[in-house]
């Protein structure tokens, strides 16, 4: 019994992705319920006219959640398959490595998306589509921040190995109590807010609910959207050659173990 | 003939271990070069280095006369690799994961290869069997089918036959030579099967903690160094201390 409590426990101490992971999934529960009850303890009519606005942040949320996902799961798959190094041995460019893994990650969204929205207009009388020609760029701006959060987790694994796995699966949590999807940014401390700023998410899920709520189209949030999403997606494609550079001195390449 | 494989002065360190310490070897145009060593010796980190997985602290090597550094993707399209520590995806059927790696490889006619590498590996039947459910020994000939899909110049193969049993490491060794002498490829071999690497290969190096401590062809090393076989001057240059002879 003791020799498999130390198993595990030298494979934690050897691992600063793993100790991670034990640390800040309670944080992010907490903290994204928090604000959550805080904000429908202190606002409990705002959505009184609006019934399709929580349904919606939760279809765009999970679109994202599905791009991002569906990108790291492409690239988990090869080293769960013990795949990676015939991958990296083949005559491709990382650039092409990463746009067969963009487009194909978009497939795998969309596959996820459709039946989704379809669902919700004969389940519950919403439709997805009253966010009009705008929801075209709302989805744009998150899968290309799906992309990229993709993008930094496979530079994470290429750069630590397979025990950055637990990272991939959880990074829209750590970011969703600053994405504000379910409530505005206001509710957040204003540290937070400073922090929920830089990110794409909170321009989205606000104009959505802008639209949807006040029936207006703020371009400014579309904008702010796209210019953090444009920073984001160049410094992800820079650390992924910058970890793929790191793992051709550290041999990760070809050593793709625990 | 000409070397299709020229490593010089290669050196490979992990922070404060060096892996590999100044090596230089080449490979000759229809040859098969062993590689021969203890664990950690350096061969799995000299092969990484031939296949651009890993960058050398130093050194240089060339492929067909091309500079590695600079050039790796013209270089991968020549080169391939087969080791027993990787595999092709579990749920693809044999063709599926043949045609996935002639497409990455940039195969024009890949159903004719797949054709003519399934008849030569005994996988006709197999085509459409899930890759995953395959025997050890049918993995392997599938592993190689991908290995070959690109018509390599040169072929890095590392430990090939282990886990197979006698006919079918007969059989791949078998192949192995004679498709060696028919396209004229380098194939560079890291075992530790001595009657393997005395059968196929005319020339060995010797490896033991990051140099070369010996080189020559297997008669040679067992008549220097006085011994029955190659198994046995393995052991004696495994167990002597880093002394070049």
């Amino acid at each position: 019994m003791y020799g498999l409590f130390l198993r595990h426990f030298y494979l934690i101490t050897r691992s600063f992705p793993r100790v991670l992971d034990l640390v800040y999934w309670p944080t992010i529960q907490i903290t994204l319920w928090g604000f959550i009850s805080n904000f429908f303890a202190t606002h409990t009519t705002y959505y009184n006219n609006a019934v399709g606005v929580i349904l919606t942040c939760a279809i765009l949320y999970d679109f994202l959640f599905r791009t991002s996902i569906g990108f790291n799961m492409l690239f988990l798959e090869e080293i769960w398959s013990r795949n990676f190094t015939n991958l990296f041995i083949a005559p491709m460019k990382i650039g092409e490595i990463l746009t067969s893994l963009v487009a194909t990650a978009l497939i795998r969204a969309l596959i996820g998306l459709i039946p989704a929205v379809l669902l919700t207009s004969p389940l519950f009388g919403i439709s997805i589509l009253d966010l009009g020609i705008f929801l075209f760029f709302l989805f744009l701006s998150l899968y290309l921040f799906g992309i990229t959060l993709g993008i930094l987790v496979s530079a994470g694994l290429l750069r630590y190995g397979p025990s950055f796995e637990n990272i991939a699966w959880s990074t829209m949590f750590l970011l969703a109590p600053f994405g504000c999807i379910y409530y505005p940014i206001e509710i957040l401390p204003e540290v937070f807010q400073k922090i929920a700023y830089l990110l794409p998410l909170v321009y989205i899920f606000e104009e959505a609910r802008n639209i949807l709520i006040n029936q207006a189209v703020d371009i400014q949030n579309i904008y702010y959207a796209f210019l953090w999403n444009g920073v984001y997606f160049v410094l992800s494609i820079i650390l992924f050659y910058y970890s793929f550079n790191v793992a051709k001195n550290k041999g990760t390449l070809i050593n793709m173990g625990e | 003939m000409k070397n299709l494989v020229e490593v010089k002065n290669i050196k490979k360190n992990y922070g404060k271990n060096e892996a590999v310490k100044d090596i230089s070897f080449n490979i000759k145009e229809d040859e098969i070069l062993g590689l021969l060593g203890p664990n950690g010796s350096g061969k799995t980190t000299t092969i990484g280095m031939l296949l651009g997985l890993l960058k050398p602290t130093s050194g240089e090597i060339f492929i067909n006369g091309q500079k590695l550094e600079g050039n790796r993707i013209e270089i991968l399209e020549q080169i391939n690799f087969i080791s027993p520590y990787i595999e092709l995806p579990k749920k693809l059927t044999v063709k599926q994961n043949l045609t996935v790696y002639g497409k990455l490889y940039k195969i024009n006619n890949i159903n004719e290869r797949i054709e003519f590498l399934s008849e030569k590996l005994r996988l006709k039947g197999l085509l459409n069997s899930i890759t995953g459910e395959l025997s050890s020994g049918q993995k392997n000939r599938v592993s190689l089918a991908k290995a070959l899909i690109n018509e390599p110049k040169v072929l890095l193969l590392d430990e090939p036959t282990a886990s197979l049993d006698p006919e079918v490491g007969d059989f791949v060794r078998s192949f192995l030579e004679d498709y060696k002498k028919e396209k004229k490829i380098s194939i560079l071999l890291a075992s530790h099967n001595m009657n393997e690497v005395t059968r196929l290969c005319k020339s060995i190096l010797m490896m033991k903690d990051g140099i070369i401590i010996d080189e020559g062809n297997p008669e040679e090393l067992i008549n220097k160094h006085g011994r029955k076989n190659l198994e046995e001057v393995f052991l004696k240059l495994s167990r002597s201390k880093n002394e070049l002879n």
